[in-house]
């Protein structure tokens, strides 16, 4: 077994991070020069690790899947990034920050990881409008702020509804930038298929290029995987197609560990599922919470009406409408944080007070804020995203309140890593969604896009000197060691072995019915009888994958089912370990909500006692039983409590 | 939801099995699709029907599949990203047929974008566009306050209008010149109106153009029909703005 050590600088929370720069080992320069780093994703994590780190001099070479780095999901992106800025005078720190995403997570995350991030949040921004994001300003030309759920103050930075693009379009350019300067080489539609580790230590990967469907050797002195999160295990969640977890899922199998996989978030505000080819899930963004009132209807008879078709959200009056997130949470009110939205919905819903012809939506009200603000404010700041509404559902969202319901959005949990971001493969790293290390069972909003560009921008480059002064003097290796010659034939016996099945059925139909069972029983509700069944029957599909699944063409071709057969069939090991974990997990807190653990009113009732620690996963191999290893969280500066948003 | 219906649709897609073969068009029928299906979920569909007669599914690119990636393209009935304005063609939904419609779906075609395969193409011509000097050189750290930088409301909203380009190619594909002017053009008032973008204004635009015009990128004729099919509405303004930018630094 791998050994769990956190690497937790000594000394106070607020002074660890100074503490381990002053002391770190650094690379100098003529030395960047002969190292190689391999970084896999180019979303915010990715695109801003190997910016940086080709600035910084070092050799890199920089994957994605998609035909520009510019694609990667991160660019759906859309309410904004936090940062503890306090511009708007009032009461933010980066205490308030730290102690928010803490408790935003339900305790469950690591204290001085989250410290780190709100410490560095304020140099994000300065970074990035350096770069010529352009962010929200007010009349004066400073920039402008609004708020996120799970906080009182307004610390969210945003341009427009695309926050999130107009973030990598930064990253991209300064990663475009070390392109042309030649300190990045970029190998776009190219996927990883496996780690190379050569005597314990990450050395390189296997890729496949998507165009030709050649396998390449590519070797690396460190390898850095920000491949993004595992939502889209769920077939349909707001993730983007082509998301997946494979890169993690590797190596996973070459002894990186997994922290917490069942903790998954269900965002809220969602436009509600239609129809059985329905492909994705489209996301409205949080930010609509600090305009937008959500109700149902007060009696039951209404919402019968409204799902007939019978009467029209209007015709509801003001008293016979239920907001029940101000009913319950009076304090937090709208901007309750996520999971605790989500459930909310649920409940209304699965007690028979859900409109839109399933019953399974609520409404989203724009028309006090178009009252108070004027249409024009709201246009302004939801445009885009009311136009996406209008698009796809055919009704104009100014007119009629929208109809959302809660799906699948982010992962919390992800790869296992220390407090440098290295995994337990040693010169093996993992950034952005793709770890599990600051947002603990929640994720509260607009802060992945924080986290993502903390770790690429400023985290990582100064932790992966730490490792690389210690690899000067490896020579580049040669890609036709053994080493790579065996993990190229894994990958090989793998793509022929999906190519021999030769059944009858699409990778989408496994996807799908993966996707039902997840929902079904490892989604918002949780409960034993149903995990123990879900692992049954995730299982009996695997099998099923493995005898009946039908690729077409060659692999020496473009082959987009080839691409997702990979895909699939990694999360068709991992939706096992998911319910294992939640299964394993018998406490409710944060998105994990296990029904058997509420208090009257329906919160979350977490069991400190027993369960204050990581869950992280270990391979033992094939056939065998995944290995629970457990890292304890301690508190040293945080009261832990139960969450309070009323 | 609206009120959905039945459709049924004969389309003509565009087959070609690489960069080299010579290309078709091949018809299929489909029927039983609903109102409300997108248009890709459309041919998810039809892949999954060739895939289960054992033959190869089409091949197109998309991503995101809600309008901000970029990875998605097509021309459909002769517009690319189909019948509907200010929309990617993962936004186009099927009520926006009539019932029976023939649908032509072809790839973008213009000489800087060469098929890979089917339907989807090579555009890393715009990624080499934007190496040149579609960026601000400035490194991680070091950076000053983000508020010591004061930007009045109307140029940040317009750089916002500007930056808000995703990259799709649509205003190559419509331009009969296979211009890239308004991608471009895009990119360069950006940075053109931020005080940040300014001090090197003047080479960002020259090497840019240059680019533009090495990588076979045609001539911009002022027809406007990049505008129309903008799916982010990209105003040709943006292409004035850069030919005053493009002067001066000629001049300058
Ligand atoms: C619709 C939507 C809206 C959101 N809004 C917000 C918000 O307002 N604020 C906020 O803070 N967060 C938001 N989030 C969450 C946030 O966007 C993501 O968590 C974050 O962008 C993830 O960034 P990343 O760099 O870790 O990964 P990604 O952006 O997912 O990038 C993954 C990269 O890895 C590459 N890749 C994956 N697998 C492979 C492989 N095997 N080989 C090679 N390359 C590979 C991909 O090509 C891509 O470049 C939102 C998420 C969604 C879905
Ligand atoms: S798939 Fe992303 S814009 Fe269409």
């Amino acid at each position: 077994m791998a050994e769990l050590i956190a690497k937790i600088p000594k000394g106070p929370l607020t002074q660890k991070w100074s503490e381990y720069k002053s002391h770190q080992n650094l690379v100098n320069p003529a030395n960047k020069r002969k190292l190689d780093i391999i970084v896999v994703g180019t979303g915010l994590a990715g695109a801003s690790a190997a910016a940086s780190l080709g600035e910084l001099g070092f050799n890199v070479k920089n994957f994605c899947y998609q035909d520009s780095p510019r694609r990667a999901h991160s660019i759906a992106a859309q309410g904004g990034i936090n940062a503890a800025k306090n511009y708007q005078n009032d009461g933010d720190s980066i205490y308030r920050l730290f102690y928010d995403t803490i408790k935003g997570g339900d305790y469950r995350s690591r204290e001085a990881n989250v410290y780190r991030l709100a410490e560095v949040s304020g140099a994000i921004i300065d970074h990035c409008v350096a770069q010529g994001v352009p962010f929200a300003r007010d009349y004066g030309g400073l920039l402008d702020n609004r708020s996120f759920g799970g906080a009182l103050v307004s610390r969210t930075f945003y341009a427009r509804g695309q926050t999130g693009q107009q973030l990598l379009l930064g990253a991209y350019s300064s990663l475009s930038r070390q392109i042309k300067l030649g300190s990045v080489t970029l190998y776009n539609r190219h996927e990883m298929l496996d780690l190379v580790v050569i005597d314990g230590k990450a050395r390189g990967i296997i890729a496949r290029d998507l165009i030709t469907g050649k396998l390449e050797r590519h070797f690396g002195h460190a390898v850095v995987i920000a491949t993004g999160g595992y939502g889209n295990l769920f077939y349909l969640s707001t993730n983007a197609m082509g998301s997946n977890f494979s890169a993690c899922w590797q190596i996973f199998k070459r002894g990186a560990m997994l922290a917490n996989p069942c903790f998954t978030q269900i965002h809220p505000t969602c436009i509600p599922v239609h129809g059985a080819y329905q492909s994705k899930l489209t996301l409205m963004s949080e930010s609509l919470r600090n305009d937008g009132r959500i109700w149902v209807p007060k009696n039951k008879e209404d919402a019968e009406k409204l799902r007939k078709g019978l009467i029209k959200a209007k015709d509801i009056k003001e008293p016979d409408r239920d907001y029940y997130l101000e009913r319950r949470y009076p304090a937090y009110g709208n901007l309750v944080p996520r999971d605790v939205a989500s459930r909310a919905a649920k409940e209304r819903c699965d007690a028979g007070y859900g409109v839109g012809s399933t019953g399974l939506a609520v409404y989203l009200d724009l028309e006090e804020s178009i009252g108070r603000l004027g249409k024009h404010v709201i246009e302004e700041r939801y445009g885009n995203l009311c136009q996406m509404y209008e698009k796809i559902v055919n009704e104009d969202p100014y007119k009629n309140p929208m109809m959302i319901y809660p799906a699948v959005h982010y992962t919390m949990g992800g790869t296992w890593v220390d407090y440098e971001l290295m995994t337990t493969i040693p010169g093996c790293y993992c950034l952005g969604e793709a770890n599990f290390s600051d947002h603990g069972a929640n994720r509260l909003g607009a802060s992945a896009l924080m986290q993502g560009l903390a770790d690429g921008y400023f985290i990582l480059p100064y932790t992966i000197q730490n490792y690389l002064a210690s690899e000067i003097k490896t020579p580049r290796m040669a890609t036709d060691r053994p080493e790579f010659a065996e993990t190229e034939k894994s990958v090989t016996d793998r793509i022929e072995k999906l190519m021999k099945i030769g059944g009858t059925r699409s990778v989408d139909h496994f996807h799908k019915e993966l996707g039902k069972i997840m929902w079904e029983y490892v989604g918002m509700g949780r409960n034993e009888a149903g995990l123990t069944k879900a692992i049954g029957l995730i299982c009996a599909l695997r099998e099923e994958f493995w005898k009946d699944v039908r690729i077409t063409g060659t692999p020496a071709e473009v082959n987009i089912e080839l691409e997702k057969a990979n895909r699939v069939a990694d999360f068709l090991e991992l939706g096992e370990l998911m319910a294992m974990d939640a299964l394993n997990r018998k406490e409710s807190c944060g998105g994990h909500f296990r029904e058997e653990y509420q208090t009257p009113e329906g919160e979350c009732m977490r069991n400190d006692q027993d369960y204050m620690y990581v869950g992280v996963w270990e391979y033992a191999g094939p056939e065998k039983p995944y290995k629970l290893n457990k890292e304890p969280l301690h508190y040293e500066e945080i009261e832990v409590k139960q969450r309070i948003y009323k | 939801m609206t009120n959905h219906k039945n459709m049924k649709f004969t389309l003509k897609i565009w087959r070609q099995k690489d960069a080299k073969s010579k290309g078709k068009f091949v018809t299929y029928k489909i029927t039983d699709i609903s109102s409300e299906c997108s248009f890709l979920e459309m041919l998810d569909i039809l892949n999954e029907q060739l895939i289960n007669k054992n033959e190869e599914p089409v091949v197109f690119d998309h991503d995101c599949r809600e309008g901000i990636c970029g990875m998605c393209s097509l021309y459909i009935n002769g517009r690319p990203h189909g019948p509907d304005d200010a929309i990617t063609t993962c936004q186009l939904h099927m009520r926006k047929f009539r019932d029976g419609d023939t649908i032509v779906i072809e790839p973008w075609r213009a000489r800087p974008f060469p098929v890979i395969r089917d339907l989807m193409i090579d555009r890393s011509a715009f990624d080499k566009i934007i190496q040149e000097g579609g960026f601000i050189s400035v490194n991680t750290g070091g950076a000053a306050d983000a508020n010591s930088i004061l930007i009045s409301k109307l140029p940040a909203d317009l750089s916002m209008d500007a930056a808000a380009c995703i990259g799709c190619g649509a205003c190559v594909a419509t331009c009969k010149n296979a211009s890239a002017m308004l991608f471009v053009a895009a990119k360069v008032s950006h940075f053109a109106l931020l005080p940040q973008g300014r001090p090197e204004a003047k080479e960002r635009v020259r090497r840019m153009v240059a680019k533009m015009d090495e990588l076979g990128f045609g001539n911009c004729t002022n027809t406007f029909a990049c505008e129309v099919e903008c799916p982010k509405l990209i105003s040709v303004s943006n292409i004035a703005r850069m030919n005053r930018e493009f002067l001066c630094a000629k001049v300058g």
